[in-house]
C-alpha cells in the first residue's frame, strides 16, 4: 500500500499550524531583542482560555480572542518583569512556562471532555471537493490560513516597513536605537504581547480545532518545538514556515509509514527535527560572520536606559 | 526537549508536596503516581477512581496524596521519594514505565509497601505488582470489530511495544480474524502514553489508510474525536468514554482498580499484606465491558456477551490454540492454552497481522 500524498499534505498542514502560529510570534519577539522561553506555557494558556470560552460561548471566534487574551497577559507578565524590572530573560521564560502549565492545569480542570462547537471552514463544499487542489487548498479551517497570511505579514513588516526596521534596531543594539530616540521598552512589551497573542492563538487551535478537548499538558511540548523552529530557521520568516512544515510533515508522515507497514525506524523518524535543529545550529553557529547576520545581536540583553 | 517542561513541572509540584514528617498517630497515608492526569478521562482517570473509592471506603483512616505527570525513568524515582519523606505509608506507581524506579526506593524504605501497576520486577519483599488481563477484554472488541468492518481494515493505535500492548493487537486480530476471514490490522505506535495531539494524529493516519474501526492503547480521548468526524467507529479506552456514544464508541473496555486498590489498602493497614503478583481479568470484575451501544447490530452484541460470559466464567481463554506465529510456526497447538509467563513476555505477532513490531 502506498501513502496518499493528499491527505499527508492536509495532514502536515493541520499538524504545523499551532507551532507554526507560535514560531511566528516568537521569532518577533526575539527579533527585537528578547529570549522568550515561555512559548510552552503561553500556548497552554491560550489552549485553556480558548476552550473554556468556546464551550461557554459556543463561538470559535470568541474562543481565538480568549486564547490570545490569555496568553497575552502571561506575556504581559513576562515583559514586566524582564523590561521593568529587568530580570534575567532565560530564568524569566522558564518560570513562565511553568507558570503557564500550573495555571493552565487550575483553570481546565473540570472542562475535561465538554463539548466544542467545530469550527467553520471558509470554503464551500463545491471546492473542498476538487480533486487533490480541493482538500489541500481549501478543506482547512480560518485560523489555517491566517497563520500563513501572518507569516506573509511577518516577512512584510520585518523586511519591508519602517516598523520592522525599528524592531531589527531594537534587537540588534538597543543603546544605538536608544540613543536614536526609539522607546526600546515599548516597543518590546509590544513585541512580547504580539508573541503572546500568537502563541496564544497556536494554543486555541490546538485545543479548540484540532483535538476538540482540553487535557493537562496537551501542548506536549509544542512550544519548544516553536523555540527550536526560529533558530532552525534562522529568524527568517519564510524559513519559520517551510521548517514548520518540515516538522509536521516528519511528524505526519512517519504515522503514514507506519500505517502503511513500510519498515521505517520510527524512533528515528521521531527524533528527527531534533536533530535536523541541532545540525543547523552547528552549521550556522560554524561561520561567525554568518551566525552574526542572523541571530539579533541584543537577544536576551537586558536593556537599562541609564547607561 | 520534550521531557524538559514536564520534568520541571513535575519537580514543582513535588516541592509542593514536601510536607512535614508525619505523626505517629496520623491517618494511614497512600500515595499514588500518575504517568497522566487524572482529567485525560482514560488511563490516570480510572486509577484516581480508585484512589477516591479508597478515600471514600475508609473516611478518615486514610488519607490519600497523589502527583500528577510524572515522568517515567529516573525522575520518578525523586517523585516517589518525596512522596514518602512527605509521609506516605504506601504507593501505588500506576505506570509500566515506574517499575526501575519503584524497586530502587523500596530497596531504602523497607516498611513503606508499593504496588506498581502493569510491572514484572518485583525484586523487593515490599514490592508488589498488579495488572488486568486487559488482552480479555480485547478479544470482546476485537470481535466486534470483525463484524462491524466494512473495508476490513482495523486501525490500532499502539504505545509503546510492550507485551501488554501486543497482547491486546494479537486478541483483537484473533478474534476480528475468526469471524471475518479478510480481515487486517494496521497498527501505528505513538511512543508516548498521552499526547492528544500525536494520538489525534496517529487516527488520522490510520483513516487515511482506510481504516473504519479504530482502537486505541493510548490514554486521551483524542482519536474518539477524530473518529466522530470521520465517522468511523471506535472503543473506549481505560475508561467508559461514554460520552462519544453511541458513535463513534460503541463499547468500551474499561479498567477497574477501585475493589483491589481497597482491599490492598485494608491488608497493609491490617498488617496481613503480603507480596504478591495479581493477574486478574473479566472474571474478577477488574476489566469490564462498558456499554455496547445499538450502534451494533443485535446478534454481534448478544455473541460479544457470549464471550464476554464465557471468559468470566473461566470456560474459554482467548489465547486457545491452534494459533501460529507470524511466522507460521506452532505457538499454541489445538486446544492449547496460553501460560501466563509467555503471556507475560509476549514480543512477537501472531500469523495473519502483516506488520513487525518495533525494536
Amino acid at each position: 500500500m502506498i501513502i496518499d500524498p493528499v491527505t499527508l499534505i492536509v495532514a502536515l498542514i493541520t499538524v504545523a499550524t499551532p507551532v507554526l502560529l507560535a514560531a511566528i510570534g516568537e521569532l518577533v519577539v526575539e527579533k527585537s531583542g528578547v529570549l522568550n522561553l515561555g512559548v510552552e506555557g503561553m500556548m497552554i494558556m491560550g489552549a485553556v482560555c480558548g476552550f473554556i470560552v468556546a464551550h461557554e460561548t459556543g463561538s470559535v471566534a470568541m474562543a481565538f480572542v480568549a486564547g490570545m487574551g490569555g496568553a497575552m497577559a502571561l506575556a504581559l507578565v513576562f515583559a514586566v518583569l524582564t523590561q521593568v524590572l529587568m530580570a534575567n530573560q532565560v530564568a524569566s521564560g522558564l518560570a513562565l512556562t511553568l507558570f503557564g502549565l500550573g495555571l493552565a492545569a487550575l483553570l481546565g480542570s473540570g472542562y475535561s471532555g465538554l463539548p466544542v462547537p467545530v469550527a467553520s471552514r471558509p470554503f464551500p463544499e463545491a471546492l473542498q471537493a476538487i480533486p487533490v487542489a480541493g482538500p489541500i487548498l481549501f478543506s482547512h479551517s480560518v485560523l489555517v490560513y491566517v497563520a500563513i497570511a501572518l507569516v506573509g505579514a511577518v516577512w512584510f513588516v520585518l523586511a519591508r516597513t519602517r516598523a520592522g526596521l525599528v524592531i531589527r534596531a531594537v534587537g540588534e543594539n538597543h543603546d544605538a536605537a536608544h540613543a536614536l530616540g526609539y522607546k526600546v521598552v515599548r516597543i518590546r512589551f509590544a513585541t512580547i504581547l504580539f508573541g503572546g497573542a500568537c502563541a496564544g492563538l497556536g494554543g486555541a487551535f490546538l485545543s479548540v480545532v484540532r483535538v476538540q478537548n482540553w487535557f493537562d499538558g496537551m501542548t506536549a511540548g509544542a512550544g519548544w518545538i516553536a523555540l527550536a523552529l526560529v533558530v532552525f530557521a534562522s529568524w527568517k520568516a519564510g524559513r519559520v514556515l517551510l521548517g514548520a512544515w518540515l516538522f509536521g510533515g516528519i511528524a505526519a508522515l512517519q504515522l503514514r509509514l507506519q500505517a502503511a507497514e513500510v519498515g521505517v525506524p520510527v524512533a528515528l523518524l521521531d527524533a528527527s527535527p531534533y536533530l535536523v535543529t541541532i545540525i543547523v545550529l552547528v552549521i550556522i553557529s560554524s561561520d561567525r560572520r554568518r551566525a552574526a547576520l542572523n541571530a539579533p545581536a541584543a537577544l536576551g540583553r537586558a536593556f537599562h536606559a541609564a547607561s | 526537549m520534550k521531557m524538559l517542561p514536564r520534568l520541571l513541572a513535575s519537580a514543582a509540584l513535588v516541592a509542593g508536596l514536601a510536607l512535614p514528617a508525619a505523626a505517629q498517630d496520623d491517618p494511614f497515608q497512600v500515595g499514588f503516581i500518575y504517568v497522566g492526569s487524572p482529567g485525560d478521562y482514560g488511563w490516570t482517570y480510572e486509577h484516581d477512581q480508585g484512589r477516591l473509592a479508597v478515600e471514600e471506603h475508609f473516611g478518615d483512616a486514610v488519607e490519600t496524596v497523589f502527583l500528577e505527570n510524572v515522568p517515567e525513568g529516573a525522575d520518578a524515582e525523586r517523585a516517589i521519594t518525596q512522596m514518602i519523606l512527605g509521609g506516605a505509608d504506601m504507593i501505588f506507581t500506576t505506570s509500566f514505565g515506574f517499575g526501575e524506579a519503584t524497586n530502587a526506593v523500596a530497596a531504602q524504605f523497607p516498611d513503606v509497601y508499593f504496588e506498581h501497576a502493569t510491572g514484572y520486577m518485583r525484586e523487593h519483599p515490599n514490592v508488589s505488582t498488579y495488572n488486568a488481563r486487559f488482552y480479555e477484554g480485547r478479544a470482546v472488541l476485537g470481535h466486534i470489530a470483525g463484524h462491524m468492518t466494512e473495508s476490513n481494515i482495523i486501525g490500532y493505535i499502539g504505545s509503546y511495544p510492550i507485551p501488554e500492548v501486543i497482547q491486546g493487537i494479537n486478541s483483537a486480530f484473533l478474534h476480528a480474524r475468526e469471524v471475518n476471514p479478510d480481515v487486517e490490522i494496521r497498527v501505528v505506535w505513538t511512543y508516548t502514553w498521552f499526547d492528544p495531539a500525536v494520538e489525534a494524529d496517529a487516527a488520522q493516519a490510520l483513516i487515511d489508510a482506510g481504516v473504519d474501526v479504530l482502537m486505541q492503547h493510548t490514554d486521551s480521548t483524542a482519536p474518539q474525536t477524530v473518529a466522530q468526524e470521520a465517522g468511523i467507529i471506535s472503543f473506549g479506552q481505560a475508561s467508559d468514554m461514554i460520552q462519544f456514544a453511541p458513535r463513534p464508541r460503541v463499547a468500551s473496555i474499561i479498567d477497574n482498580w477501585a475493589p483491589y486498590y481497597i482491599r490492598r489498602v485494608g491488608e497493609a493497614m491490617e498488617g496481613t499484606w503480603e507480596q504478591s503478583d495479581i493477574w486478574e481479568g473479566i472474571d474478577t470484575g477488574m476489566v469490564v465491558i462498558g456499554e455496547m451501544t445499538d450502534a451494533i447490530p443485535e446478534d454481534v452484541r448478544a455473541s460479544a456477551q457470549a464471550m464476554i460470559d464465557a471468559i468470566a466464567a473461566g470456560e474459554y481463554h482467548p489465547f486457545t490454540g491452534p494459533i501460529n506465529r507470524q511466522d507460521g510456526s506452532v505457538w499454541l497447538a489445538d486446544g492449547e492454552v496460553a501460560d501466563d509467563g509467555t503471556l507475560a513476555g509476549l514480543n512477537f505477532y501472531v500469523e495473519g497481522i502483516t506488520g513487525e513490531i518495533p525494536n
